[in-house]
């Protein structure tokens, strides 16, 4: 910014980032494929599309652009709420900008048709020709230090370590030779997919490890229901959860980044050593030394591996690994993938590849894909879209964070426009009751003049106070499993006597 | 920096020894490429010198004054000394000010400079003398991160820098006030929880004299339990986002007593976030 | 950015006073006005309100988006604004050196007993009046500067004062300025004048009157000479800069004009603050469309778009005169677009200063001095190239465009061309201000000034201002020159003539000294932050002089304090700050204890 980038912010509320920003675009959650697919008629209505690109690199684009010729800027107005003239701004300074990055997070991906969001960014990307190439590109910006790095090992149900697929044969028996043991041929569930088979009840044991469902989940009564009903639950963790209160076994486990020896990788798929700083509390043990021993008690002899032996042995089956040694990722302070040898220095930006002629390998697709209004309506009854998310001091479901004593934290509120306070009469810090199609929650309000009225934001962080998860949907995406927690229908009721709740009473969760 | 081509060599002279030395180094650089220490206390690699503490003055031909080396580009046949009468005079007494009115105790390398340079601070006030003006004070604490211990500091602007344009672009702090009575400060001297700050601690992350320094460290060297010698130095990931800051804790007796980030670290340079400054207590939290 | 503003908010009249600077806020706008209005935006709620409040200073954050913090450090920087409620009118009574000659001293004890003790500056407090270093009036002393906060402020110099008027305006309703403030200038006889020769003769507010008096002759010839005839002419002249450097103005602009960056600033430099200095105040005051003309001029050499005068605060008069002159310049098409009819295009810009580095000021910063290289020829206002000028190196353009560079060679001496203005103050019997060609002497300068009372003898001189240094009767053949004073190891600096006869105390001149850049210093760098009060610490003990067996040790230490601040500081003021005071030890260093007075 500083040195004259631009910055549009396209969210819901106007954040920090907004802020900062030449121009916020204030949409309409869950709009964001009308916009994409707006922008992208524009930029094909002024020409200003990467035509070489396209031809050379892309698949699909006739179909696409059928697609999207129904999103004129007007049409763009009225779905997302943001004035034509910004979306044409933004397409025209995105097309025309000799680099430009579009990065999200989980406002794309937090959604009934998750995938469908990337796709539309893609799309661009693939219209201006922002992909590819140093500074452009397509970014999700990770929110835990190892998103990448578990799906890079294989923490997804169709893929071994490196994106290899587990149901296509020849890698799959690469690794069954390497492990001496048979892999399941088909993919597994995930997480969401898992919840609907123990609803089935096909799912009866659940073994978990660093994660606590029974308070990060959707609709969390439901969650905690099925937890409820499960014939064996195991949880490794470092910290007591309120999952791992629910379970049969809990496995004390040391902190991965601090207390044991191994890696990550960060958004960038920048592999980073993480390392043993103190010892692990009496009982705690590190993951690795849990999963060997539950092997041997299994029957299984899997020896005692150090952290960098299990490395040394994944870098052998996954090629994108291959050059990352212990030693280089010290020396190099990281290195990112794909890293296929132990001359290579690591890889800045993918898809490269698309810029040779003739292009190596598949070209890249366009989607068609259609907006969609969240699965969770307004209606007379519930009239507020409820969108959550995390403050900058705090990390998910709290259990970290607790720890230490922020003083930015205010606890858990309802934040909304100044406007919609007047409108439904509530005042700053007075507790209301929340109430969604799934449940209710008694909350502080707080005016946020980022809000635009017709909107409400939460976040999950407080769940021992205010179980924000009560009011979200489990509206799943079919590809991603992710669940719509950006968009639930709300309506906010005052408490009984004008008198009744003040923040500074005691209040509870209903 | 990448190595330069010879034709953007230039020759300048330090010490009575030529050198070929990159058109757009500093001085500082060319000096310590040629392995001559130059002093330094307000400058940081990686931030815009703020040429304020002039402890780095070294004198080159044909200027009036001394200059410093830390932002002087150099140029075509300059004649430098690092080490002449001149030089040491100013530094002697650049850390004589520092030192006769800045609690330096927990500056290490500004109390080797007073040791180096030959400095006696005791020329301005002694038991016979009337006291120096210093700019002692309370330590500010308002809040359970960090603490301000203004008398400590030397105003050499880092924090604010980092704060600002350099790294946090929050600009909660200022320098406030003028001449002997600046200081640093936020808006009408608000507590750091009613100002702008989001406690990324990239301030105490630069300043070198532990003016601004973590309240665990604060309170564990009142009370006399804190103890380098028994503390280790280990660099791992921050637990949090997916940016890999890379973290160095510092643990005594199995316990994290503060976290600092190295400045060469290729992610963010030594800059982090408030879960990772100070989030690292649950690891160490009686619940755990 | 993300602005984190308190809950404090604007009272109407502060949101006025800003509105009538930016304009009404627009929420919708996107582009905020520059933060170069942050200290003009300041001023106008100070003379609103009379100082600045947290709820003024989140307005103007607002308005401009700068960070509270940051203006707060800015605000707190400048000594005419204050954050913390002051009275509506105060009173900012000089206590400099030569207004202590004429009895400031009495008037602050007169206004103690009768107000209280003074407010100090940046700190709380709610007595009508303050102490202030020199006003640059140094010639009608001693001198008050009263200002009155309100819907139409009002400043007024207050000129060979006295306690009970000084009383009477601040706790009168509005400011009538006292009777017998002419300012006629000793040499008003004399024809041989240049940079003078309208003052007192003129009428300042009239452009026609300026006209008339040989004013906008300048102007054409150098549009006819065209940007590189202008440059000859400088170059030929061998003007030096007349601000204290003595840098040659030529080459400054050749840098400027030959600058590929594009948008070039000029500055003129009208922020007189060193002691003893009044001549850019008087040639503001009576000659200013003589300023507004050179600017035009320096614009269209140099290729400037765009021209600040940097003003000083404590000029109101200077500042009301000038506007004037701006105004009727911009209407009659000597300002503006298509100047004379020319492709040439030029508009200027009044900035009230509030003390100090022009640049940073000027770009809505704390007052702090930039290190250079890079020189502002090539990195100034705005990090562009620019012109910076002081008000008489500018004065001298017009006369070097019309009669050629040759011609003002000849005046002076070969190394110091032209002519020199002089503020001949203290105890003088005609202070005021005089212009003598280069190379006069110091005894002839004297002379025309009357010399010192009658039965007094002449002790010293102090030469340059604060940052100069003291001359004594011995010197009265020092040629006032560039190159004469520096054979001596002195220099003209800015032109300060301060004559001290055997009725003062020198040493209560050193300690005032100290004290002056102690108060002056920035605070940027450690040689002059903690310097200049280690120099006026050292120096009291010496001159109380009760621990004789330490003065000979005290001596070498204040000796190794100059010239750490002399060789480290960042700007001139640090480098220049023990000047005098070592000068004025070296010649009085043996006097007892407790001086006459």
């Amino acid at each position: 910014m500083h040195r004259g980038a631009k910055l549009y912010v396209v969210d819901p509320r106007r954040t920090s980032s907004a802020r900062w920003a030449h121009a916020w675009l204030g949409l309409d959650v869950g709009s964001d494929i009308a916009l994409a697919n707006a922008m992208a008629r524009e930029i094909l209505d002024a020409g200003l599309q990467h035509d070489a690109f396209i031809a050379r690199a892309t698949m699909g684009f006739d179909k696409y652009q059928d697609c999207v010729a129904p999103y004129t800027l007007e049409e763009g107005e009225r779905l997302t709420g943001v004035p034509a003239s910004l979306i044409r701004q933004l397409a025209h300074d995105y097309a025309r900008a000799s680099r430009a990055q579009l990065c999200w997070t989980l406002g794309i991906t937090e959604h009934h048709n998750a995938v469908d969001n990337v796709l539309a960014l893609i799309n661009l990307a693939l219209l201006t020709g922002h992909v590819g190439r140093y500074g452009s590109g397509v970014n999700p910006l990770r929110g835990q230090n190892n998103v990448q790095g578990g799906g890079d090992m294989g923490a997804l149900p169709n893929k071994l370590p490196g994106f290899q697929d587990v149901e296509d044969g020849a890698l799959r028996s690469k690794f069954e030779r390497a492990w001496k043991a048979s892999i399941p041929p088909k993919k597994g569930w995930h997480l969401t997919g898992m919840f609907e088979a123990m609803e089935r009840g096909e799912l009866r044991n659940v073994y978990i490890i660093g994660e606590n469902p029974a308070q990060s989940e959707a609709d969390v009564q439901r969650a905690m229901h099925l937890l409820e009903g499960l014939d064996q639950l195991v949880v490794q963790d470092l910290i007591m959860t309120r999952t791992a209160e629910m379970a049969h076994v809990v496995l004390p486990a040391a902190a991965s980044w601090c207390e044991t020896e191994g890696t990550v990788t960060n958004s960038e798929r920048r592999v980073q050593r993480v390392r043993k700083a103190m010892e692990p509390p009496a009982e705690a043990r590190d993951d690795l030394a849990i999963l060997v021993e539950l092997a041997r008690r299994l029957g299984h002899d899997w020896g005692h591996p150090t952290a960098e032996e299990v490395w040394d042995e994944l870098r052998s089956l996954s090629p994108m690994h291959a050059g990352m040694s212990y030693r280089r990722l010290d020396t190099m302070g990281g290195i990112q993938w794909p890293c296929p040898d132990e001359n290579h220095a690591g890889t800045q930006f993918l898809h490269a590849r698309l810029w040779e002629e003739p292009v190596k390998g598949p070209r890249a697709l366009f989607s068609v894909v259609e907006f969609e209004p969240p699965v969770d309506t307004l209606t007379e009854e519930f009239p507020i879209r409820l969108t959550t998310g995390r403050r900058l001091d705090s990390f998910n479901t709290g259990v970290q964070t607790r720890a230490f004593a922020s003083p930015l934290r205010r606890g858990e509120t309802l934040d909304i426009s100044p406007e919609d306070g007047a409108r439904y009469g509530v005042a700053e810090d007075e507790v209301v009751r929340v109430t969604s199609r799934r449940g209710s929650v008694v909350v502080p309000v707080r005016y946020d003049a980022g809000l635009r009225p017709g909107l409400a934001f939460m976040t999950l962080h407080f769940p021992d106070e205010v179980e924000t998860n009560r009011l979200t949907i489990e509206a799943n995406d079919p590809k991603s499993g992710t669940a719509e927690f950006k968009a639930s229908a709300i309506r906010i009721d005052r408490l009984d006597s004008g008198s009744a709740g003040r923040r500074d009473k005691e209040w509870i969760s209903a | 920096m990448k190595p330069a081509t010879p034709s953007s060599m230039i020759e300048i002279t330090l010490d009575t020894i030529r050198r070929e030395v990159p058109h757009q180094f500093t001085l500082l650089q060319a000096c310590r490429s040629a392995g001559i220490e130059v002093p330094t206390l307000c400058f940081l690699d990686g931030m815009t010198p703020a040429s304020a503490c002039r402890i780095c003055m070294v004198e080159v031909e044909g200027s009036r004054v001394l200059v410093p080396a830390c932002s002087r580009q150099v140029e075509r046949g300059m004649v430098v000394r690092t080490d002449s009468e001149r030089v040491r005079l100013a530094r002697r007494m650049v850390m004589e000010f520092l030192a006769s009115s800045v609690d330096l105790s927990l500056a290490p390398g500004a109390q080797e400079y007073v040791n180096r340079y030959g400095a006696r601070p005791e020329r301005y006030g002694s038991k016979d003398l009337p006291a120096p003006a210093t700019v002692a004070q309370p330590v500010k604490v308002d809040n359970d991160l960090y603490v301000r211990d203004l008398s400590r500091c030397i105003l050499c602007y880092r924090c604010v820098d980092a704060c600002g344009e350099e790294a946090q672009n929050t600009f909660a702090i200022s320098v406030a006030g003028r001449g002997f009575d600046a200081r640093i400060a936020t808006e009408f001297d608000r507590p750091l929880p009613d100002s702008a700050c989001v406690f990324c601690g990239n301030c105490i992350g630069v300043c070198p004299t532990g003016a601004l320094i973590f309240k665990s460290e604060h309170e564990m060297r009142r009370d006399g339990s804190w103890d380098e010698s028994r503390q280790t130095q280990t660099d791992t990931i921050c637990p949090y986002c997916g940016v890999g800051c890379a973290l160095t804790l510092h643990v005594q007796d199995n316990r994290i007593v503060k976290a600092t980030s190295p400045q060469d670290h290729t992610v963010t340079g030594g800059h982090l976030c408030i879960k990772g400054r100070f989030g690292w207590q649950f690891v160490q939290a009686p619940e755990k | 950015m993300d602005l984190r503003l308190s809950t404090a908010r604007e009272s109407a009249a502060e949101r006025e006073a800003v509105d009538a600077l930016l304009g009404a806020e627009d929420r919708e706008a996107s582009n905020n006005p520059g933060r170069d209005l942050l200290l003009p935006a300041l001023l106008a709620v100070q003379s609103r309100a009379g100082w600045v409040s947290e709820g003024a200073l989140n307005y103007i954050c607002r308005r401009l988006d700068v960070a509270p913090a940051d203006a707060y450090g800015v605000a707190g920087f400048y000594r005419m604004l204050s954050l913390t409620p002051r009275p509506p009118a105060m009173a900012y009574v000089c206590e400099d050196l030569v207004c202590r000659l004429k009895g400031s001293e009495d008037l602050c004890l007169e206004l103690e007993r009768r107000l209280g003790p003074p407010t100090q500056p940046h700190r709380p407090g709610n007595s009508p009046w303050q102490r202030s270093a020199c006003l640059g009036q140094c010639d009608r002393a001693p001198a008050v500067l009263v200002t009155r906060a309100g819907v139409d402020p009002e400043q007024l110099s207050m000129l060979e004062t006295n306690p009970s008027q000084v009383l009477t305006a601040v706790e009168g309703r509005s400011l009538s300025p006292p009777p017998g403030t002419d300012r006629k200038i000793p040499q008003l006889d004399q024809k041989a004048l240049r940079l003078l020769r309208r003052v007192g003769r003129v009428d300042p507010s009239s452009l026609s009157d300026y006209c008339k008096h040989g004013g906008y002759r300048a102007l054409p010839h150098a549009l006819h000479l065209g940007p590189e005839g202008v440059l000859r002419e400088v170059a030929t002249s061998g003007l030096l800069g007349r601000g204290g450097a003595a840098f040659p103005t030529a080459r400054k602009w050749e840098a400027v004009a030959n600058a590929k960056a594009k948008t070039h600033y000029l500055v003129c430099n009208a922020d007189e603050s060193e002691p003893g200095t009044f001549k850019d105040r008087v040639l503001l005051e009576e000659d200013p469309f003589a300023l507004v003309e050179a600017m035009a001029v320096s614009a269209f050499a140099t290729g400037c778009e765009h021209g600040y005068v940097y003003i000083r605060g404590e000029y109101p008069l200077a500042a009301e005169r000038l506007a004037i002159a701006v105004a009727q310049a911009r209407a009659n098409g000597f300002l503006g677009a298509r100047i004379l009819g020319s492709e040439f295009a030029f508009d200027l810009e009044i900035r009230q200063g509030a003390g100090a580095y022009i640049c940073n000021s000027l770009e809505g910063y704390r007052g702090e001095p930039r290190t250079k290289p890079p020189f502002p020829v090539i990195s100034g206002l705005f990090r562009k190239p620019t012109v910076i000028n002081n008000v008489e190196t500018l004065a001298n353009i017009p006369d070097i465009v019309l009669e050629g560079g040759k011609a003002f060679a000849s005046l002076g001496t070969k190394d110091s061309t032209g002519t020199r203005l002089f503020c001949l103050s203290g105890c003088v019997r005609r202070p005021g201000l005089y212009e003598v060609p280069l190379g006069t002497t110091l005894g002839a300068l004297l002379d025309m000034a009357g010399s010192v009372p009658e039965g007094r003898t002449l002790l010293a001189v102090l030469l340059g201002g604060a940052a100069g240094s003291f001359v004594g009767p011995e010197d009265l053949a020092l040629p006032l020159s560039f190159e004469g004073t520096r054979a001596a190891g002195t220099s003209l600096g800015s032109g300060a003539v301060m004559v001290f006869d055997d009725t003062v105390n020198p040493k209560e001149l050193m300690l005032r000294l100290a004290a002056f850049f102690r108060e002056e210093s920035c605070g940027q760098c450690v040689p002059c932050r903690v310097g200049t009060v280690r120099q006026e610490e050292v120096l009291q003990r010496i001159l109380r002089g009760e621990k004789g067996s330490r003065k000979q040790e005290d001596l070498a230490l204040l000796s190794e304090i100059s010239q750490a601040m002399r060789d480290a500081s960042i700007c001139g003021l640090g480098q220049t700050a023990a000047s005098a005071i070592q000068s004025g030890l070296a010649r009085f260093g043996d006097l007892p204890a407790e001086g006459k007075r």
